[in-house]
């Protein structure tokens, strides 16, 4: 049984590893390939115990097994080895040291510039996610483009990600590892590409109806076609409104859009005060429908800009500029 | 209240449209058929109205396999739906009911409910007890689990099911993102079977600290009955957060407060970490229980005692501690900083050290052995490779910086199928084959139940070891399609295969199960498997009593050494006494029925309604307080005439003695 199990086993992966090459395994930039190298390191200890562990059964299940010649036999009173239990409590532990140690290593690191790249200046882009596409703002570069997202190579990007619906997950998996962007909050990521070229980017908690659909490309380009697609936008781009940023917001699937200004200018949604553009009606269809709840921070609220940032460390200019809306209670 | 008759039935799919006369027929046909053999007074006196610990053990596992048969269903179509890319045999919102359905039924209606029916049926039997320690808490139980699970299970042809995944995170369950009242089953129906789960969880803790029988301290248990314990501390420890966190969720969606949503001040993830504070120690609940089967299994047909079996002990109450300080590992990738993902790694790696030591002492309690290779005992071997890797992979999950390319994708998925369907799935088939004989008085065909586990384990094999590498290659979760470009077509198809293998498997099961009633011996020993514990020293099936004579444990493994001394296994005369049972009651049925349509009216959000029903469980509370039925006693001739009829017969161990 455990050989037909072991082929099957053998076959698979050898169909699989032929077959197609993982994008997990082909880092194209250093927060990516620390990773890689992460689980490289925990496959080979993985790799031992599932050998040790798959031999030993085959050997036991195998000699001990019941058969016409030992039908008399009677297994011996056994009631544990106290030496062979603290062999099997003492390895695991190790193994498990020799796990942690890198793991928690990688954890502090991946927090960072990524190694090499200090001294480069890093670009900040500001992630919104909502039903179902990605808004991505250039806050020094005055731009904002939505699905797509193009980043000098070589250089660390700062990816500082938040939500205006649902809770989603950005995930470049040839970039690096993903993070959760989360209404009213805020998370950092840093990434970086080693070489000019494409890769998919991704949404990976799933948030509704659009979900498979949620993904984006990233551009990673030469330094000078970098600066050059930034002239090309400020010169050539719509401005974006607000009215035409809440239509944006609506639960919608949305080609390429680009525009010369950033939505930051009314509104930061990692603001905890920020304001909600949720809209259940727009969320209706299957089944029998509920009641839904009038919120006063909500789309409905025409005129609630954004409140009065309280100091969270999150106040930025826009805040300071919309200081004349009006001031709600909560 | 304004009810929306149109949009009462889900209509408008054929899958749904079919399911509803394949419904309305079922229902049709069993009231005629239990009409038509008169079977109505039988089913209400005997089962429905039973507190006897194996009769509700049996509801609970008929239901848990009705249950495996609607998740595996919809197990099937979501492969169906990936086995090419850009498939339409789905849309998008059908899938996402699916998988929520699929994720909801197998974890805590068939996993939970399988594990709980054998644990009724065999834990007062192997601590020498004559029932649970609150028989009728117990019939309630299993009818508020069932009433929440049928509640559950009618969501998806009245009034739409929950689509925000088995997780059901926030903000997308709340009603700012899901104004259908799908989601209000999830909190209800969970809430209703969560309420039954808890008081099992506290009827087994004072079963087993109370009702053991004389000489069986703590250290003399057997295997299951020890990790049965550990699970419903666990239970108690574990369930009041989910009975909260769904609380709020109902709050939340149905008057409109703010604990989990976008305005107003909500806080999504509070509801994620509550989630995982009950969902992590879940999966030991459901995992644990299942260790200890396998302990037996092994014990049994190694014809040796548990290797090392105090490391055992101290390694499950090890794996229930941990699990309580773990959840945090569900989303690293929340950004709660390095220190408490290192914390969180840790404590979740360090989880594999106990879970080591449990599988090195299974592997030497068979060396040395005489491995028989019976169905229960496949499924026993079968589990520690397919384990082993469910637990390398869990590993590596754990390592939160790698987390960060694994979370959300199919590896996540292909790692938990593999921890929970060896360390589940593959333990409750075990235990049903090897106390089928106990419950039934038959056993179920071996030859058959051969075919049922090969196809069975190489079908899960070829489902789910694909998965590992599509998620290596960026396949992501829940996600109802994918393009073809995506080059994930060969892998996602072979899955899909696999998952033919699968069921075919299921189907194999069911019809062994039909063919062991239909033509399987009944003349069998109460111990044909020369097991070691007590439930094989009394009659099979099982005398309602469970013992004439409570037997006296003097060490582990009690029943092997009384055999092996031929000591107390006769039973005289004298030591005949009354018996004192239990009555059956109407009160646990009558109170699923009523929890099933308060949380019916629930649901539908029809407010009056619901407050209506709800008197009904207060007045079933205080009916139940004015109840003095003090039960009844067997009498001594009755007794005797039960114990005669099964001692007397051929190849007894168990010779009468007059």
């Amino acid at each position: 049984m455990k050989k037909m199990l072991l082929s099957l086993t053998a076959l698979l992966l050898l169909l699989v590893l032929s077959g197609c090459n993982m994008v997990v395994f082909e880092p194209q930039g250093p927060v990516a390939r620390s990773i890689t190298e992460l689980i490289n390191w925990s496959l080979i200890w993985m790799l031992l115990v599932v050998v040790v562990v798959f031999g030993l059964f085959g050997y036991i299940v195998w000699k001990y097994r019941e058969k016409p010649e030992n039908m008399d036999y009677e297994p011996p009173e056994e009631h544990g080895s106290t030496l062979l239990e603290i062999i099997w409590t003492g390895i695991p532990i190790l193994i498990v040291i020799a796990l942690t140690i890198p793991t928690v290593k990688t954890l502090y690191a991946l927090e960072e510039t990524p190694k090499g790249y200090e001294e480069k200046e890093p670009i900040t882009i500001h992630v919104t996610s909502a039903d179902w596409k990605w808004i991505f703002s250039y806050p020094e570069q005055g731009i904002e483009t939505v699905n797509y997202v193009n980043i000098p190579e070589d250089t660390p990007v700062l990816f500082k990600m938040t939500s205006a619906s649902t809770m989603q997950s950005f995930w470049v998996p040839a970039l690096g590892g993903q993070k959760y962007t989360m209404p009213k909050m805020e998370t950092e990521l840093y990434l970086v590409a080693d070489n000019p070229g494409s890769y998919e980017g991704q949404n990976t908690n799933f948030n509704g109806r659009g979900y498979a659909d949620m993904k984006f490309e990233v551009l990673a380009q030469t330094q000078d076609d970098f600066d050059q697609w930034i002239d090309d936008v400020k010169d050539t781009a719509p401005k974006l409104t607000e009215d035409e940023y809440e239509g944006l917001l609506k639960p919608t699937h949305l080609g390429r859009l680009t525009y010369s200004n950033t939505h930051l200018e009314w509104v930061n949604h990692a603001d905890p005060n920020s304001k909600a553009y949720t809209n259940p009606e727009l969320y209706r269809g299957h089944g029998y429908q509920g009641k839904t709840f009038e919120e006063d921070d909500n789309y409905k609220n025409e005129n609630a800009n954004v409140i009065e940032g309280h100091g969270e460390g999150n106040g930025h200019e826009e805040s300071e500029e919309n200081h004349g809306g009006d001031h709600h209670g909560h | 209240m304004g009810i929306k008759w149109d949009e009462f039935f889900i209509t408008g799919d054929p899958l749904i449209l079919g399911s509803q006369i394949a419904i309305l027929l079922t229902m049709i046909g069993a009231v005629a058929a239990i009409t038509y053999l008169k079977k109505w007074k039988y089913l209400w006196t005997e089962w429905l109205t039973t507190v006897d610990h194996k009769k509700i053990g049996i509801m609970y596992i008929i239901s848990a396999v009705l249950m495996f048969f609607r998740g595996g269903m919809d197990g099937l179509l979501m492969k169906a739906q990936t086995s090419q890319p850009e498939m339409e045999f789905l849309n998008s919102q059908h899938y996402n009911e699916i998988f929520t359905t699929h994720g909801v039924i197998m974890i805590l209606f068939m996993a939970m409910p399988f594990l709980i029916g054998l644990m009724n049926v065999v834990i007062p039997l192997q601590i020498g007890a004559r029932d649970v320690a609150f028989p009728q808490l117990n019939a309630l139980s299993f009818w508020l689990f069932f009433s929440g699970a049928m509640l559950f299970n009618i969501s998806f042809v009245i009034g739409g099911s929950p689509d925000a995944g088995w997780t059901s995170y926030f903000p997308l369950a709340g009603k700012e993102f899901s104004p259908g009242i799908g989601n209000n089953y999830y909190a209800v129906a969970l809430q209703i079977a969560g309420i039954g789960t808890l008081m099992s969880g506290i009827n087994f803790i004072v079963t087993i600290l109370k009702m053991r029988t004389k000489g069986m301290t703590l250290m003399k248990m057997p295997m299951f009955s020890w990790t049965t314990f550990v699970t419903s501390i666990l239970i108690v420890a574990a369930f009041p957060i989910f009975t909260v966190a769904l609380a709020l969720m109902t709050f939340d969606r149905l008057y409109g407060t703010h604990f989990f949503t976008v305005s107003g001040g909500g806080m999504d993830m509070l509801w994620a970490n509550l989630f995982w504070l009950w969902g992590h120690p879940e999966v030991y609940i459901v995992a644990l229980p299942a260790f200890g089967i396998f302990s037996e299994v092994i014990a049994t047909f190694s014809r040796k005692s548990l290797f090392g079996y105090k490391s055992m002990v101290f390694s499950i109450l090890g794996i229930a501690l941990l699990s309580m300080v773990v959840w945090v590992h569900h989303f690293y990738t929340m950004g709660s900083g390095p220190a408490v993902n290192s914390f969180f790694s840790i404590t979740t790696m360090a989880i594999a050290i106990p879970t080591g030591v449990k599988m090195f002492n299974w592997l030497f309690t068979m060396r040395k052995g005489r491995i028989k290779f019976t169905s229960a005992m496949l499924w026993a071997l079968a589990f520690v490779p397919c384990f082993v890797i469910g637990g390398v992979t869990g590993v590596m999950l754990a390592m939160g910086a790698a987390d960060y390319q694994y979370h959300n994708t199919l590896f996540l998925v292909a790692h938990f199928h593999y921890v929970l369907i060896p360390g589940v799935v593959f333990a409750v088939f075990a235990g049903l084959y090897y106390w089928w004989p106990k419950m039934f008085g038959f056993m179920l065909n071996e030859k058959i139940g051969k075919w049922h586990f090969w196809l069975f384990v190489i079908g899960f094999n070829v489902t789910f070891m694909p998965m590992f590498f599509l998620g290596l290659n960026g396949a992501v979760r829940r996600a109802y399609t994918y393009s073809a470009e995506s080059g994930f077509e060969p892998l996602f198809l072979l899955s899909a295969i696999g998952s033919i293998i699968l069921a075919a498997g299921f189907a194999v099961f069911c019809y062994n199960i039909y063919w062991s009633i239909r033509y399987a011996d009944r003349n069998i020993s109460s111990d044909p498997w020369d097991a070691r514990t007590l439930e094989w020293s009394t009659a099979s099936p099982v005398q309602f009593y469970n013992f004439a004579k409570l037997p006296e444990v003097k060490s582990l493994d009690p029943f092997w050494h009384m055999k092996k001394k031929n000591e107390g296994l006769t039973l005289h005369d004298s030591e005949i006494e009354e018996i004192h049972m239990p009555s059956n009651s109407w009160l646990p049925i009558y109170m699923g029925v009523i929890f099933g349509i308060a949380g019916f009216f629930l649901v539908f959000e029809w407010h009056i309604a619901a407050a209506v029903a709800a008197i009904g469980i207060f007045a079933g509370l205080i009916i139940r307080s004015f109840d003095y039925n003090e039960g009844f006693h067997v009498t001594k001739d009755e007794i005797h005439r039960i114990e005669n009829a099964w001692r007397k017969t051929e190849g007894e161990v168990h010779d009468h003695v007059s």
